[in-house]
């Protein structure tokens, strides 16, 4: 069973359609009680970092995903949810993240004014040479794309990193660090390669890993 | 590299697709279920649902069909038709839309656009705008095209980018429907003023439109069409293919 934080932050009706269509069971809510029984946890959200972060925060949940992530039970962050594990935010001002990932959240340069920010489409994944590829990758080919709705990324972060994209400069698209895992994309809009993702996610055996 | 988004729109109309569909491979063309999942499995990279429904009966229905969509298809669903308040974006966006195209209730209430882009952020609400020219310039049309409100539809287009619009759809209606290509002339105006992705719709006859079409305006993000997808003058998948031949950045 995976848990989905609801922390009253973004539209979580095509991340529940996404886990039902792959026949994972998905629950979601808002109580520590009922969320410390799943198997693994996913932070979802959309909209500015700040005012997710305050969310969290009032609802006490910003705890429990701390602990989560030390009892090593599967953390996946998506979009702003994966901005949230990171030390800080520079989005409208200077913010405290979760820090369960090294790095910040800071804007998409655009020196040039030639980029539309934000970057809303299509991208394509590419996978760090120097290291292994992510468990949450195995189904994902390089060069595979998915989708991207984002302003800002996590910048030094480069040990964390799990993938890149390509928007004017090489952006994080995913990042982890033992049993904490972060996508900026959205797996449940990327088609099959999204649902893909989300499969091998439940999937995860992170006995090699701790 | 962000690819160039190929984008197939189904008008629905008391719960089907209201223009037909020849694909062979599909038992009910007219079903927007089973056509959204046959053109998500065939490459496109995003959906316009068009809801041109009149009732509320129908209206209900469009909903239910929209629910019934996002549980099995996994691409970016854009909703229009009938988006007239907050209320109206808070009612598809939770069955399923990702994102919320305005026209006509843009045009007769304008602070709808930056109430949605607030509540729901920009990259939820698409500012849709039919244009066509009236004596050498560009005019805002509502009302599906047939009433001219004067408006100079590059301002219009200012003011809703100022207001949080985070994508546009611009169809024009010099070119709807005639299949000689896109509105080029049109649509690099529009591209000169915009920092948000720009959807092309209006006049895509054949797949050489869309090449002429991305090679030409660089700005341009995506292209949209319907009855080319719907009446199978235009495979996705194959169109695709061509236009990567030709150095397009495409999702394959």
């Amino acid at each position: 069973m995976t848990g989905i934080i609801d922390y009253g932050v973004g539209n979580l009706f095509s991340l529940c359609c996404s886990f039902a269509f792959i026949g994972e069971e998905a629950l979601v809510s808002g109580d520590r009680a009922e969320l410390s029984r799943c198997d693994r946890i996913l932070l979802p959200g959309v909209g500015a970092f700040a005012d997710a972060a305050q969310k969290l925060r009032d609802s006490g949940l910003d705890d429990f995903v701390r602990e989560t992530a030390s009892r090593g039970k599967p953390l996946l962050g998506i979009c702003l949810g994966m901005q949230l594990l990171f030390e800080k935010s520079y989005e409208f001002g200077e913010y405290e993240g979760l820090g369960l990932l090294r790095g910040n959240i800071v804007p998409i340069p655009d020196q040039d004014r030639t980029l539309k920010i934000p970057q809303i489409g299509w991208n394509a994944l590419h996978f760090p040479k120097d290291k292994p590829k992510s468990p949450l990758f195995r189904d994902v080919n390089e060069g595979d794309c998915v989708y991207f709705v984002h302003s800002f990324y996590a910048t030094d972060c480069d040990d964390s990193v799990s993938a890149t994209t390509e928007y004017g400069i090489e952006l994080t698209a995913a990042a982890e660090k033992g049993s904490v895992f972060g996508t900026q994309f959205h797996p449940e809009k990327s088609g099959k390669v999204g649902l893909s993702i989300l499969r091998a996610f439940c999937a995860l055996d992170l006995g090699g890993i701790l | 590299m962000i690819t160039k988004r190929i984008i197939p729109c189904l008008d629905v109309r008391d719960g089907r697709v209201v223009k037909g569909t020849n694909f062979l491979d599909l038992r009910d063309v007219s079903s927007p279920v089973d056509l959204a999942r046959y053109y998500s499995e065939n490459g496109a990279d995003e959906l316009v649902f068009y809801d041109i429904t009149a009732s509320s009966d129908g209206r209900k229905l469009f909903t239910d069909i929209l629910t019934e969509t996002a549980r099995t298809v996994f691409i970016p669903l854009t909703v229009g038709g009938g988006i007239g308040s907050v209320a109206d974006f808070d009612r598809v966006l939770k069955c399923g839309a990702d994102k919320v195209s305005v026209n006509s209730g843009a045009i007769r209430n304008p602070a709808l656009i930056g109430e949605a882009a607030k509540r729901y952020g920009s990259q939820c609400v698409v500012l849709s705008v039919d244009v066509k020219r009236v004596d050498g310039t560009f005019h805002v049309f509502s009302k599906g095209g047939r009433e001219d409100t004067g408006k100079d539809a590059l301002e219009w287009i200012r003011f809703g980018l100022a207001e949080g619009a985070g994508e546009l759809v611009i169809n024009s209606i010099d070119t709807d429907g005639v299949k000689r290509g896109f509105d080029l002339e049109m649509l690099e105006a529009v591209c000169a003023i915009s920092d948000v992705p720009v959807i092309a719709s209006g006049g895509a006859g054949c797949a050489e439109d869309f090449i002429t079409l991305f090679e030409s305006i660089p700005g341009v993000d995506a292209g949209l069409a319907a009855s080319i997808f719907h009446f199978g003058e235009v495979r996705i998948a194959e169109l695709k293919a061509l236009l990567a031949a030709h150095n397009i950045p495409m999702r394959m």
